[in-house]
């Protein structure tokens, strides 16, 4: 590989569209349907084989041009963070649930979507001129709030209909903010990378359900793909801010504009030494941008992947982006344009001694 | 044993990378078995014999991995945060030295303690390699160490760093040399990530499909964490009846006491409120199978000098040798 290998892939306006696709589409988990036909669409020009799995994941297969080549996966999930109604108050009120790791500081007074009507409505909570002294110093609970529909939306909603956060998405510079870039920005990257997949590997790319409650589309795409190696793509949370004590930030996660995070512990996965390195050496190789996520708490769909069947090399690679798992998150263009060519270049570099060793 | 407990324990190999002591128990090994393997996640996988008629496929592991350190950021004063790989407890941390595996050695400290009679949890202790700023740091995000601390022979007694669980890779490797033949199919792992949930066992008890599984593992002896232990040192191997991952099949539990019984092997029953060990994933793998697990009592579990009884351990050799070298009906 010479070292002055260009980025291939560039992120102009067909993939930011993209993007805006899919972040401005609800799919809560359990509920990723309309996720899943915007993508379906997206690689049916050139997929060879595409199928929806018993648990709703999106199984598309780019076949290699070689006999024998190297099955490779790759994931992403498409599932968001998200509500459910659970009863209505009368009057278009209606409490609910929350589906996923959502944060409860975070819900109140933002504009949702409900249900497959994408009834509008806003989560409401006793304004500030009524709260007591306690209880502006305290996190609102999610019992004392209500996703309001308005009397529009009196007895529209019913038990078990899904909410997503109702945020658009918007471009700023080397900027986006959306929703849900958790992990749209891993759906794009795999549908990016199905274009150009090399001919040398049959590429095995996941977009799975129910990521954000455990892992549980992973797991059984993964036993159908076995594949010899996976790489979960995902989006990480970045939290580089400057400390307000001036003293040096030591647990920021990742770096916003740091490149792509490779991950090399988290709670549910020791990544493959093996493809720690080649990612790096890739990464070196072609000048493109990196970091590795700092070691410490957090998952990703390899925590399913690489215990599936007799065990799967594996490794993650996220996107970075600050606010995760809130109404808006933001990333940035230039870190995704590095993902996505690091990812590309790995594929087209890929050869079966990278794993005849044995693992560190 | 001794010497093999010491060359076992002085290897540095934290969860997930196991290669080091994969490398040392091979050589152990490898007159033992032309089948030999490695599998995707690092298990060390040895088969002796074949199935017969009356025989079973059996799955011994015990785990190869131990607690270790990884790197999470190198400060510009050259002092080293770190996160853990399995349960580090931060108790035993301030003082103790880390070896990494790129020869890097520090050791712990952490910060200024607000309330001296606290412990500071993880995130507050860092690692001193004699760096002077993060220029000249032999460390960088994701390198990965384990507690630096000589094997010490006590007499009856021995401590170590990772006696859980090499003391059990020994137990292993000595009841292998004494395996006669016998009717079954003995494949003993010598598993990885046990520390971070029992990843290895759980993927090599997958492709091996045994019918019966026995787990090889520490317990904790004395107490710990506030929390009353009945199992002493001394007193004989610890046939597992219940951990907080499994209940051990009871059909493997009255074989071994029997079997412990009929050769005159003194042995404790084990109902631990903390931990779990591979039996709990050899379980519940396919179809399911009948497992257990026969335990090694240790004291000060997941420390720096973790201490077993060397009588302890060979009897614990004893049993598992009798128990696999005769037929077994549940
Ligand atoms: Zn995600
Ligand atoms: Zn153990």
């Amino acid at each position: 590989m010479s070292p002055q290998t260009k980025q291939v892939l560039r992120v102009g306006k067909a993939q930011l569209d993209l993007l805006e696709e899919l972040t401005n589409a609800n799919g809560v988990s359990g509920n990723e349907i309309e996720i899943r036909e915007i993508i379906r669409k997206k690689v049916a020009p050139f997929a060879d084989e595409i199928k929806v799995d018993g648990m709703g994941n999106l199984l598309v297969i780019k076949h290699a041009k070689k006999p024998n080549a190297i099955k490779v996966m790759l994931d992403a999930h498409m599932d968001e963070v998200g509500f459910m109604i659970v009863e209505e108050d009368g009057d278009g009120l209606y409490e609910f649930e929350h589906v996923g790791g959502g944060d409860e500081r975070q819900f109140v007074s933002k504009p949702v979507s409900v249900g497959s009507q994408k009834l509008p409505g806003v989560i409401g909570s006793k304004p500030i001129h009524l709260a007591s002294e306690d209880e502006m110093n305290a996190v609102i609970s999610q019992q004392g709030m209500r996703i309001d529909l308005g009397p529009a939306g009196k007895g529209k909603a019913k038990r078990g209909d899904y909410a997503a956060y109702a945020t658009k998405f918007i471009r700023s510079g080397d900027a986006i903010f959306a929703k849900a870039l958790d992990n749209r920005l891993g759906c794009a990257t795999l549908i990016e990378l199905l274009k150009t997949a090399p001919e040398h590997i049959e590429l095995l790319a996941a977009f799975t359900v129910q990521e954000e409650i455990g892992l549980r589309g992973a797991k059984v795409a993964a036993y159908d793909f076995y594949p010899q190696m996976a790489i979960a793509v995902d989006s990480t949370p970045a939290f580089d801010f400057e400390r307000p004590d001036g003293n040096e930030n030591t647990e920021y996660n990742c770096k916003l504009g740091g490149g792509p995070a490779i991950y090399i512990a988290d709670r549910g996965t020791l990544s493959d030494p093996r493809l720690i390195r080649f990612l790096t050496q890739v990464a070196e190789e072609n000048k493109i941008n990196y970091q590795y996520r700092q070691p410490g708490g957090g998952g990703t769909d390899a925590g399913a992947l690489h215990l599936t069947r007799g065990g799967i090399p594996s490794v993650s690679v996220s996107v970075p982006g600050r606010y995760a798992h809130t109404a808006v998150m933001l990333a940035r263009i230039s870190d995704w344009q590095d993902t996505l060519n690091l990812l590309q270049q790995a594929l087209a570099a890929w050869t079966p001694e990278i794993l005849s060793g044995d693992r560190a | 044993m001794k010497t093999l407990l010491k060359k076992l324990t002085e290897t540095a190999s934290p969860s997930g990378y196991e290669s080091a002591i994969r490398e040392v128990i091979r050589a152990e090994i490898s007159s033992l078995s032309t089948n030999i393997k490695v599998d995707a996640l690092g298990n060390l996988i040895v088969t002796m014999g074949k199935k017969t008629d009356n025989g079973l496929r059996v799955m011994i592991a015990a785990h190869m991995d131990e607690i270790g350190v990884i790197v999470s950021y190198v400060e510009k004063t050259g002092l080293v945060r770190f996160s853990n790989l399995g349960t580090i407890l931060p108790q035993y941390l301030a003082g103790s030295r880390v070896v990494f595996l790129n020869g890097a050695r520090g050791v712990i400290n952490h910060d200024l303690p607000d309330d001296l009679h606290k412990i500071m949890p993880l995130n507050k202790h860092f690692i001193d390699v004699g760096a002077t700023s993060d220029k000249d740091c032999l460390l960088k995000i994701g390198d990965v160490g384990v507690i630096d601390r000589s094997f010490v022979d006590l007499g009856k007694r021995v401590s170590a760093k990772s006696m859980d669980d090499r003391v059990a890779c020994a137990v292993m490797i000595e009841t292998m040399k004494k395996i006669k033949n016998n009717p079954h199919e003995l494949v003993f792992v010598f598993s990885t990530q046990e520390e971070v949930q029992c990843k290895g066992a759980t993927t090599a008890a997958y492709e091996i499909e045994p019918d019966l599984g026995i787990a090889l593992d520490v317990t904790p002896s004395l107490d710990i964490l506030g929390i009353k232990m009945q199992v002493d040192l001394g007193k004989g191997p610890a046939i597992k009846v219940r951990d907080m991952g499994m209940l051990s099949d009871p059909r493997v539990v009255s074989w071994m006491e029997s079997t412990a019984k009929k050769n005159k092997i003194a042995y404790q029953l084990e109902v631990l409120d903390v931990g779990t060990t591979d039996a709990k994933v050899m379980q519940i793998s396919k179809a399911g199978l009948p497992s257990g697990a026969l335990s090694i009592p240790c004291r000060y579990v997941h420390s720096p000098s973790e201490v077993v009884d060397m009588d302890d351990v060979q009897a614990t050799v004893n049993l598992l040798s009798a128990l696999l070298n005769n037929p077994i009906s549940l």
